[in-house]
């Protein structure tokens, strides 16, 4: 997909000053947020199982060429097709020529992140062949034809109204004057139109959540069923994955299912979740009579034994969109490619370059929310500021930034300079702000025009310190053993 | 150089491992072994207290369950059931020999079919290998007798499970089926499909509104078999 991450800035002031996306973005960020922490709560062993899960895919992305070999050798065994693409080109000719081998005409698709990451429903519809998306919030931007706004609920800056608006448009032999209100009934409209095209598709399109090296398997995981009807009923099943999603075995697989729905809607576990192993079977009465599986590279192998490898455990869940007070902001549209939020700060800039997606990464507070709820314990914070490190030291970024960045480094690393300065600072601001909040103050207009600064407490922390206000840190020194 | 051998000497470049014929032993080790990781409390709990779970868990996330003690009651369950939500008296059955074999009837007026779904079956009857008590979740797995079709097409899918396949957690139904493959002589391979079921098939993509009924089945009726002797019909 083209990126519009360069427009960052114009993005995010546009997404602030949208009032039916912020009225859509309050509703996803109080929903999810208070659903998996009362997740997390009902499940004792929440918080070990995610250490599990970050030892599996840590152990895996150490051993990655090994078990993609051997997941390789058991998806052939099992009567499936293993093709190997290194770049989103390759991946998008590679199922090209699997549908046109199949001489299909429509191919239906379950959500993929990685299919949008390669724009490969445009580039069938260039060779004659519809791509249908299945899963609601997808179908509903396919329509029209937007990117996702979030990865696990691509719709989500959508009101129902505007839903509607859009069915009545691509839907225009229904009848004009139909009620469509409320959400259920824009559901019937979607499933009724759906249904026909999972029936007489030629090849189903899934993503997957992980491939198991065991037995050469992979997992899907939706609330819909879309993706089942996609995989069962064409003649044809193309699995589209990304190399860094295998994990070894089945129970692997089911201890990271533990901690993805959770983290990603609160629900225990979403509704289907499923694991396909090649083609059917002579006996079986139902099923795919070709399983291929496309493995695409587009970048990952240069995250490995970077300093963004540990990017590489992502499982999508969303978890760091919904708690990311920026995310909350602005939406997912205006991150400007198919990922948004913290790990998409971290990984846009990986797959499509640091100059295109250099905003990315200073859209962060680094509140470190993010690390936070992730379920692989994957250090978002740190890594958006390795990205800004190397944003500074390849000269990117506006003169006046850097200017300023270089002369408070400068005058930090002299604390014989800087204290009395900063000293000097506070207690004036201290003074004009009282205990209060400023609403305007020279040169820092750029804040104060849309929010209050808060004012300091008129000493700085150094000194509050040396005059004994380090407040009773007994409990922390009791728990880490240090004292009795 | 094919691209598959390009990325895998990139990776292998990349992480410089200090001995691959010895991290290779250690995965074959670690598949073979394919030991369970951590198993939350809630799933491991004496066999009986998995079934009050398992019916817990399911009815939380709207799917409906009723106790039957013997495969016999089977028809004149679904024949209320179509009646209690004013269903066609048709219904497409898994051609399971303990679903197949039942006198369908002997008491109801019902149309009854086996195969696959066809997308004009209003209601299927299957039967699960199995549930996990943890979080209410079905397990059906594909193959001739066990279409994965009937799991998803139809707008009511109707589940027949024994009390006494219930288990606590996930791993032991990955036990089972590996055993099943072992004793089918082709052990290590899963079939087609296993699909785990919890609860209908809903949305929320629409304003975070949930609706149940998305693609797959607006409503799923489990139908318990629970009895002593838990002896199929055909056995």
């Amino acid at each position: 997909m083209e990126s519009m991450s360069p427009e960052f800035k114009n993005n995010a002031r546009g997404a602030i000053a949208n009032d039916p996306l912020q009225a859509a973005l309050g509703k996803l960020t109080h929903g999810f947020p208070k659903k998996r922490a009362e997740a997390a709560a009902r499940l004792p062993e929440f918080d070990d199982l995610r250490d599990l899960a970050r030892d599996i895919k840590d152990h895996v992305l150490e051993n990655l060429d090994l078990y993609l070999e051997t997941y390789e050798a058991k998806v052939i065994e099992m009567g499936g097709y293993v093709h190997w693409c290194s770049t989103a080109q390759d991946a998008r000719e590679t199922i090209l020529d699997i549908c046109r081998k199949a001489d299909a005409k429509t191919v239906t698709k379950s959500k993929s992140m990685i299919s949008e990451e390669i724009a490969v429903n445009r580039y069938l519809e260039d060779y004659g062949i519809e791509a249908i998306e299945t899963d609601l919030g997808e179908y509903i931007i396919q329509l029209r034809k937007e990117p996702p706004s979030h990865i696990i609920a691509p719709a989500i800056h959508l009101s129902k109204e505007q839903v509607a608006d859009t069915f009545r448009e691509a839907h225009q032999d229904l009848d004009a004057s139909r009620d469509l209100d409320e959400p259920r009934a824009l559901l019937e409209e979607a499933r009724a139109k759906l249904r026909d095209k999972f029936i007489h598709a030629d090849v189903g399109l899934t993503g997957a959540n992980m491939l198991i090296a065991e037995t050469g398997t992979n997992v899907l995981v939706t609330n819909e069923g879309n993706a089942d009807l996609t995989n069962n009923l064409p003649r044809v099943h193309i699995v589209l994955a990304s190399i860094e999603k295998i994990v070894p075995t089945l129970e692997d697989a089911s201890t990271i299912l533990r901690v993805l729905a959770r983290s990603a809607t609160g629900q225990e576990i979403s509704v289907y979740t499923t694991f396909c192993t090649g083609p059917k079977r002579p006996e079986d009465l139902d099923g795919p009579e070709e399983y291929h599986v496309v493995l695409l590279d587009n970048g990952r192998t240069d995250m490995i034994g970077s300093e963004f490898h540990e990017m590489l455990r992502c499982i999508r869940c969303g978890s760091c969109l919904n708690h990311c007070p920026i995310y909350k902001s602005v939406g997912g549209h205006a991150y400007g490619w198919v990922y948004s939020g913290p790990m998409g700060a971290v990984l846009i800039p990986n797959l499509i370059g640091m100059e295109e997606a250099q905003h990315l990464p200073n859209a962060s507070t680094l509140c470190g929310k993010c690390e936070t709820v992730c379920p692989m314990r994957i250090p978002l914070p740190r890594m958006l500021r390795k990205w800004r490190e190397r944003q500074y030291k390849s000269e990117l970024g506006s003169a006046k930034a850097r200017w300023s960045l270089s002369a408070w480094a400068w005058l930090a690393k002299r604390p014989a300079l800087y204290r009395p300065m900063m000293n000097f600072g506070i207690a004036i601001l201290g003074q004009f702000g009282g205990r209060g909040r400023f609403k305007s103050l020279p040169l820092a207009g750029g804040w104060t025009s849309k929010r209050d600064l808060a004012a300091p407490a008129g000493d700085t922390f150094i000194n509050q310190y040396h005059n004994g206000a380090r407040g009773d840190q007994s409990g922390e020194l009791m728990r880490r053993g240090v004292i009795k | 150089m094919s691209q598959r051998n390009a990325i895998l000497e990139k990776l292998n470049k990349r992480l410089d491992r200090p001995d691959d014929l010895k991290a290779k032993e250690a995965i074959r080790t670690r598949l073979q072994g394919h030991s369970k990781n951590l198993i939350p409390k809630r799933g491991t709990i004496p066999q009986d207290q998995q079934v009050t779970l398992f019916r817990k868990e399911a009815e939380k996330v709207n799917a409906s369950i009723v106790s039957v003690s013997s495969y016999d009651d089977i028809p004149a369950i679904v024949s209320a059931y179509l009646r209690q939500h004013q269903l066609p008296a048709q219904i497409k059955i898994a051609p399971d020999p303990r679903l197949k074999s039942l006198d369908w009837t002997a008491s109801t007026s019902l149309m009854v079919n086996d195969g696959r779904a066809d997308g004009d079956d209003p209601v299927s009857v299957s039967h699960a290998i199995g549930g996990v008590a943890e979080t209410g979740t079905l397990v059906m797995t594909s193959g001739p007798e066990s279409p994965t079709s009937l799991n998803f097409l139809p707008l009511d899918h109707i589940v027949v499970v024994r009390a006494d396949d219930i288990a606590g957690d996930y791993e032991a139904l990955w036990d089972r089926i590996r055993q099943t493959a072992a004793d089918q002589g082709t052990p290590g391979k899963l079939p087609r499909t296993v699909n785990w079921i919890t609860g209908p098939s809903r949305t929320a993509d629409i304003e975070q509104t949930l609706l149940l009924g998305a693609h797959g089945p607006q409503r799923l009726h489990i139908i318990m078999i629970e009895t002593a002797d838990t002896t199929s019909p055909e056995a």
